[in-house]
């Protein structure tokens, strides 16, 4: 696998995850990537399929195409179509936690971020979008969309 | 082709012999100051996004379902229990209130803040025992704002030029412009940065409130220009203002800044 960024570029290591948000997962950026998966278990491609299309879930097709022909999707963000080609599964991992550490104007929600928005709705406050291991599920489906 | 607001004969078409007001209406933009011919305005209203048929169903009213409210609205502005006054015995006839939706959110000062026309419609009730229905958003609230919304059809939108109103202003625009909800969006990264693009199905609008109440084919009803906006608040999952609420005017106050001068569309329809 093609490695994210040379060790002279590992930007201050990031630690997130705090007691008040007990679901998100400890992790360390470094650069524009996250190395060390958010768990145990090896991310499952299938599964990560099904939650990039699942519209309530992942949310992804709200904003981005994909090679999912069976779901609608958005156009409002980059093809998801070789986005396994262009980044790293460390770099893809870092997007899918918190894009906005790799680009701040970003307009991708952070989907395991353990700060608390403004506002946020009572149903969804204190959690992330996606769990850990959901996390990992999608990384590994991108990796294959080569 | 000319997108002067107030001036595009496609839009929102003024009704036969309604000539002489939107003459005026164009008179006024240029007196705000937004209908310079030289700057062209790039201001596009949820109609223009519109598909063909959305937008003849808009045009016609006799076929527009919106405009079953405004029917309803004008038994209600009529209606009168023994106990108090109906609107029309205060008011007169609904054109009386000609042009008073194209400058709401206004000041109230009884109650010290902006208020939105929904609210304002309300306060006739409570203080002059008039027979409005219920709390915010019922059937028969948006039909009477309807039937006063329809009174200002193709006027442009005027936001009354108080200073009482302009920190309130600033307030909705700081909303406007907050990354809210646990998508930590804010309504300027959509309706700014974003308008033209796709979410889904639905194409991302310049978000100007030019037609409320209106008919939203995805709603199958009548809906409030509140409940457009608590609609894009769950949307990124955001605890949404309240109904009738003071955040709720601020909020609208810095939409009705934005489309200053765009004709008022009410009731229009949207998908
Ligand atoms: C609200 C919109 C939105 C949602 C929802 C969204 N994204 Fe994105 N995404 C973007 C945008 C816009 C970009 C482009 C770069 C930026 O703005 O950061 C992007 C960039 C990316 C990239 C980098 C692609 C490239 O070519 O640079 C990946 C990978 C990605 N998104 C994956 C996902 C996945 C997986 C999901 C769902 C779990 C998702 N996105 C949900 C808007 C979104
Ligand atoms: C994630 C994107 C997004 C955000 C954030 C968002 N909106 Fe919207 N908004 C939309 C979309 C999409 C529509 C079109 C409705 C539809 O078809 O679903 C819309 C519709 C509107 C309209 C109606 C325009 C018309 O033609 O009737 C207004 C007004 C509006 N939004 C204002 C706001 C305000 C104010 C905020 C912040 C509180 C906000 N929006 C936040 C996406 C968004
Ligand atoms: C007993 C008299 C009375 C009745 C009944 C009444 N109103 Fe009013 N209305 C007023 C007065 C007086 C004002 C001016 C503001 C004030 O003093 O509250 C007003 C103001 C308004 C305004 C704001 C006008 C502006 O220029 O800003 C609207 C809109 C309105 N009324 C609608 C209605 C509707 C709709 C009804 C019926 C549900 C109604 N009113 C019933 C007396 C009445």
């Amino acid at each position: 696998m093609r490695r994210a960024v040379g060790a002279g570029l590992v930007a201050a290591a990031y630690l997130a995850g705090t007691a008040a948000a007990q679901d998100v997962a400890r992790y360390a950026v470094e650069g524009d990537a996250i190395a060390q998966p958010l768990t145990g278990e090896p991310g499952d491609a299938q599964r990560g399929r099904a939650i990039v299309a699942n519209r309530q879930l992942g949310l992804c097709l709200l904003c981005h195409r994909a090679p999912v022909p069976e779901e609608r999707f958005g156009a409002t963000a980059p093809d998801l179509a070789g986005v396994g080609a262009r980044y790293s599964v460390a770099q893809l991992r870092l997007r899918v936690v918190d894009p906005r550490r790799a680009n701040p104007a970003s307009f991708m929600p952070a989907f395991h971020s353990a700060h608390n928005p403004p506002r946020i709705g009572g149903a969804w406050a204190g959690k992330p979008i996606l769990q850990a291991q959901q996390v990992e599920d999608v990384v590994a489906y991108l990796a294959t969309l080569r | 082709m000319d997108r002067r607001p107030g001036l595009q004969p496609g839009r929102a078409p003024p009704a036969a012999g309604d000539v002489k007001r939107f003459a005026a209406s164009w008179i006024a933009a240029l007196l705000l100051g937004c209908a310079a011919p030289a700057a062209q305005d790039t201001r596009r209203s949820g109609f223009d996004e519109m598909g063909a048929s959305t937008q003849a169903m808009q045009r016609d009213d006799a076929g527009s379902p919106a405009m079953l409210w405004v029917q309803e609205g004008e038994q209600l502005w009529r209606a009168a229990p023994a106990s108090s006054r109906s609107c029309a015995g205060c008011h007169g006839e609904p054109s009386a209130l000609r042009g008073v939706a194209a400058r709401y959110p206004a000041w109230d000062e009884p109650l010290r803040r902006p208020v939105n026309l929904g609210t304002r419609i309300n306060l006739c009730r409570e203080r002059h025992g008039a027979s409005a229905p219920g709390p915010p958003n019922t059937e028969g609230l948006l039909s009477l704002e309807a039937l006063v919304g329809l009174q200002s059809r193709g006027q442009p939108i005027a936001p009354p030029q108080d200073d009482r109103l302009l920190p309130h202003r600033a307030r909705g625009e700081a909303l406007y412009r907050q990354r809210i909800g646990q998508l930590e969006l804010s309504c300027a990264q959509c309706h700014d940065e974003r308008a033209g693009g796709r979410l889904g199905a639905a194409l991302i609008p310049q978000g100007h409130a030019t037609g409320y109440p209106l008919y939203r084919l995805e709603w199958q009803a009548l809906g409030s220009l509140g409940r457009r906006l608590r609609n894009c608040m769950t949307g990124v999952r955001a605890e949404p203002v309240a109904y009738g609420s003071e955040e709720m005017a601020q909020l609208e106050l810095y939409p009705a800044a934005r489309a200053m001068g765009m004709a008022v569309e009410t009731p229009a329809v949207r998908p």
